[in-house]
């Protein structure tokens, strides 16, 4: 149990660390236009990794599921300018009925 | 406090008081199924024989899914401590670029800025981005807390209370995030064509990287793609 407890509080240190290090790093100070324009390209980045890997990845494997063709129906709404929140209930209860009847 | 009067600030974008609640009742629908996810953490811990008070501790100083998803799964899987700290520290070094992306718009001395930071999570972080690299502070601090609570809420009603949620792919949920962090994609990418660039080439690599790099690890290296913004712009 202590070791439960040992590894609880070491993963929220890191967490916490790691959390902190991004503001703390870039604080207050005026950044190169460089690293500006590197900074504000880090969202676009961040969020098609999120989306592939949470989409097609799978403990180590790719893979496509029902969550895919959620996620596919997510964008076909999207592209059809449906409301974001229309959009993202799709994706589940697509990913829910395909599931249902496979 | 502010010594402009009500009158004169009405009209002007909204307050931050306001871009808090924003920000806070943005995030319901995700706090919503960050509740149902937590249950599930609960269940899972409860079975592993974490003991309630462990299951909800962890979920109070760790609050983050993905990594204690990660240690009870090592854990729970006969791996050792070391283990389960490197998946978890693995899987959230992505909070080390978003900071980072968000920095310049936080408060403060180096202590505030690293309290402030500890509000970032993938969807709050993700709702406070403006595009353009900029963020919305006050927006994707409101956002949290209700994640936060729910996510403790649900952990302690899945330790305590068992599992009455099922199995959360049943209902879908796990196409939630993809899809949420989707619609914050499209927005980004109309925000020229080296967004969409580097957005196309992050994943590119992340999806290459998924077979042969531990877990988390892709989406960190897909943050190479963000290096395009040195090239001289014309």
């Amino acid at each position: 149990m202590t070791m439960l407890w040992l590894t609880i509080l070491a993963v929220a240190l890191a967490n916490a660390a790691i959390k902190a290090s991004g503001p703390v790093l870039v604080g207050g100070r005026e950044l190169p236009p460089r690293a500006g324009s590197v900074i504000s390209l880090l969202a676009p980045a961040l969020l098609a990794a999120l989306v592939v890997t949470e989409t097609f990845g799978d403990d180590g494997t790719l893979i496509l599921d029902e969550k895919a063709i959620g996620v596919g129906v997510a964008a076909v709404a999207l592209l059809l300018r449906a409301p974001v929140l229309v959009a993202v209930f799709l994706a589940a209860l697509t990913a829910a009925l395909v599931r249902a009847l496979g | 406090m502010s010594q402009i009067p009500q009158k004169e600030r009405e009209g002007e974008r909204p307050g931050r008081r306001e871009r808090y609640y924003a920000g806070a009742r943005a995030a319901l629908p995700f706090a919503l199924a960050t509740g149902v996810l937590g249950v599930s953490f609960g269940v899972l811990a409860g079975s592993l024989g974490w003991g309630a008070f462990a299951a909800i501790a962890s979920s109070a100083i760790i609050c983050s899914g993905s990594a204690q998803f990660a240690v009870a799964a090592v854990l729970g899987s006969g791996g050792g401590p070391v283990a389960a700290i490197v998946a978890a520290v693995l899987l959230n070094a992505r909070f080390g670029p978003m900071g980072v992306a968000v920095g310049p718009y936080l408060k403060g001395g180096p202590l505030r800025r690293a309290l402030e930071g500890q509000a970032v999570i993938d969807a709050s972080w993700a709702l406070a981005s403006r595009g353009g690299g900029r963020f919305d502070r006050e927006f994707m601090i409101g956002a949290t807390v209700p994640q936060v609570v729910a996510w403790i809420g649900g952990t302690a009603l899945g330790v305590l209370g068992g599992d009455f949620v099922g199995d959360p792919e049943r209902l879908g949920l796990d196409a939630i995030f993809p899809a949420f962090f989707l619609v914050l994609l499209i927005e980004e990418l109309r925000g020229g064509r080296s967004a969409t660039m580097v957005a196309l080439i992050a994943a590119v690599l992340a999806l290459l990287l998924v077979p042969f790099a531990p877990p988390g690890v892709p989406v960190i290296a897909a943050c190479a793609a963000a290096l395009l913004g040195l090239r001289r712009t014309t």
